[in-house]
Formats: C-alpha cells, sequence, structure tokens
C-alpha cells in the first residue's frame, strides 16, 4: 500500500514536471526536491539548520537570510578548474542585484583546511564585493559536505581531482522559507541567463 | 571540379585569417580560460584579464616563464597587483607555447608582435629564479 502511494506521488510529480516544460511556464516557480504528504500535510524540502563563519568572522545562519531570498554554492578559493567560471557568473548577478535588499549571495568552501577566515576575506576583497550582501563561509567540513547533499549540490574529496576536490559549479536559489526554488549550472551563461529570470520571478513573487 | 576547389581553398582562406592559431585557440580553452575566461576578461581582482593587458607587452620575455612554471602571486596587470598563484604548465612544448602565445598577442583586440618555438625557447632559458 505505501509502495503504491509514493508510485502515485511519483506519478504526479511527473505529470507536474511535464507541465512545467509546456509552452505556458508557470508564473511560480516550483518547490524543488522530495514532497511528503503525511496525515494530510504536504512537507517540502528545506534547508535545516546551519552555523558557518563567514569572511568578516560573522556567523551566517538560516537567520541571516530570514528576510530574504539568496543564491548559494560550493567552490574553493584555489580550485583550478570550474570556480572561476562560476564567480565569473556569481559576479554578473551580484552586479545586478547587490543594491537590492530582497537578495543576497552564500558561497560555501568545501576546502575548510585551507580556505581560513582571512583567506576568504582576502578572496571576497579581490573579487571586489560588499561582505554584507555576498558571504564566503567555512566551517566544520563534515557540516559543510552534508549541507551541500541538502542543496542537491555533489561535493567530495578526490585526491585525483584538479585541487583535490570534486564538486559541481550549480549555483542554487533558495526563498524566504528555506526551501530550493531554482538551480543552474554556473559555468553556463545561457543557463545563468535562464536563472536570472528565475530570480525576477521568486523577487517579484514576495 | 576546378570552382570547387576554388571554392574550398577560398573558404579555407577565409577561415584561416580570422584564426590562424587553431592550436594556440584549443590550448588556450584547455588550459587558460577556465581561469583567464574565454574572451580573455579573467575574474575582476583576482585573475588578471589578458586582454588588453600591458604586461604581455612589457614583459615579453616572461610570458613563457610564467605559463611553463607558473607564479606564487604579485603580478602586475595595468596597474593592479594579482596577488593568486598561477599553476605551471611544464608538459607544454616550446611549440605550444609559442601558438598559445601567438594566440593570446593576437586575440580579443590584443595586437602584439608574434613571436616563435625558438624566441620562447631562449626566453626559458632565462627565467628569473
Amino acid at each position: 500500500m505505501m509502495r503504491t502511494s509514493n508510485i502515485a506521488i511519483l506519478a504526479a510529480a511527473a505529470i507536474i514536471s511535464l507541465a512545467a516544460c509546456g509552452k505556458e511556464k508557470s508564473q511560480q516557480l516550483p518547490i524543488l526536491g522530495n514532497i511528503e504528504v503525511i496525515e494530510g500535510d504536504t512537507t517540502y524540502h528545506s534547508i535545516p539548520d546551519f552555523r558557518f563563519i563567514d569572511q568578516d568572522s560573522e556567523w551566517i545562519t538560516n537567520e541571516t537570510f530570514a528576510e530574504q531570498i539568496y543564491v548559494a554554492d560550493f567552490f574553493f578559493t584555489s580550485c583550478p578548474s570550474i570556480c572561476p567560471k562560476v564567480k565569473k557568473q556569481m559576479l554578473r548577478m551580484y552586479d545586478e542585484y547587490h543594491d537590492n535588499p530582497n537578495i543576497r549571495f552564500l558561497s560555501h568552501s568545501i576546502d575548510t583546511k585551507r580556505d581560513s577566515v582571512p583567506r576568504l576575506k582576502q578572496y571576497s576583497t579581490n573579487l571586489g564585493v560588499n561582505s554584507e550582501f555576498w558571504h564566503f563561509v567555512t566551517g566544520n567540513k563534515d557540516s559543510i559536505f552534508s549541507i551541500a547533499d541538502e542543496y542537491f549540490v555533489a561535493a567530495l574529496e578526490d585526491p585525483s581531482a584538479p585541487g583535490g576536490f570534486d564538486h559541481s559549479g550549480r549555483l542554487i536559489l533558495v526563498d524566504q522559507n528555506r526551501h530550493i526554488r531554482s538551480f543552474c549550472n554556473g559555468t553556463d551563461e545561457e543557463e545563468v541567463n535562464a536563472f536570472m529570470k528565475d530570480i525576477e520571478l521568486l523577487l517579484n513573487a514576495d | 571540379m576546378r570552382i570547387k576547389v576554388f571554392a574550398f581553398i577560398a573558404i579555407a582562406t577565409t577561415w584561416a585569417a580570422c584564426q590562424p592559431f587553431v592550436q594556440g585557440e584549443r590550448l588556450y580553452i584547455a588550459h587558460c580560460a577556465t581561469c583567464h575566461m574565454e574572451d580573455g576578461t579573467g575574474l575582476a581582482g583576482l585573475i588578471p584579464p589578458l586582454a588588453g593587458a600591458d604586461y604581455l607587452e612589457l614583459n615579453r620575455h616572461l610570458v613563457p616563464c610564467i605559463i611553463a612554471h607558473g607564479t606564487s602571486g604579485g603580478v602586475v596587470v595595468n596597474g593592479v597587483t594579482y596577488e593568486e598563484p598561477m599553476q605551471a604548465f611544464p608538459e607544454l612544448t616550446d611549440v605550444e607555447l609559442s601558438n598559445i602565445i601567438n594566440y593570446i598577442n593576437t586575440s580579443w583586440g590584443n595586437d602584439l608582435p608574434l613571436t616563435s618555438p625558438s624566441e620562447v625557447n631562449s626566453h626559458l632559458q632565462n627565467c628569473p629564479g
């Protein structure tokens, strides 16, 4: 019985997803991730509690973004592969939105050993961004890697990968209620353009 | 037949005129573009631009050294100091290095003199440090 209802939910989700691909794009972004219905209540996937430290040695928690939507990603400062391209695209978004009080940026370093607070400070300063709008955070390695899973971002330590870490350059859009509303490949300018339209949609919805 | 051959030569010539450093472009995309970007603009104050970079003209003799041996930071481009280190590419041959440098020297509005494998080789013999 349980399995039948799961299949029914998956089928319903598939139909909704197919409908979303139609010409008439819904003007409201979907809430992404697993949806659970327990005793009639629908529960959406949400980002769990976190507590990291940013380039100004300030604690960054879910509460930091209680009033704002935010764009999250995972990177490391010495990353020789995809990170600079992703940062270039994020910088484009930052330039577009940093005057907007309703949106912030959150970059998690997955190289918690080398990316100290001063290192993150130097990186963000050289990138030319304001630390009130764009937080570069570090923290306990396990906490960073496990929260990457919650953002549906692949991140793992791999000595054979360039720079010692394997990770995706995905950008994640999170709303004020900790729900993931959109994502894109941060190395792809076209995908980022579409993602920025989703940001507009979410900003205008709130 | 003759027309076809002529058309082929015309197209090939035009194409070659657009991008004479095909291997240089391919190597640039593979080794350099992830950081310096495909359009040579770099990344803010972290990674220097190559498009319009005065460094290429002022330090012509150091360019092969930087690509082959990397840097530990402190590179000044257009008055900005870039502190990020750059990785080394010791596997590139003199021919490959000269093709990359010629691609950079002639792309994105850059109009700098070309180099040759022998010039690259002689610069590499005199790298500082």
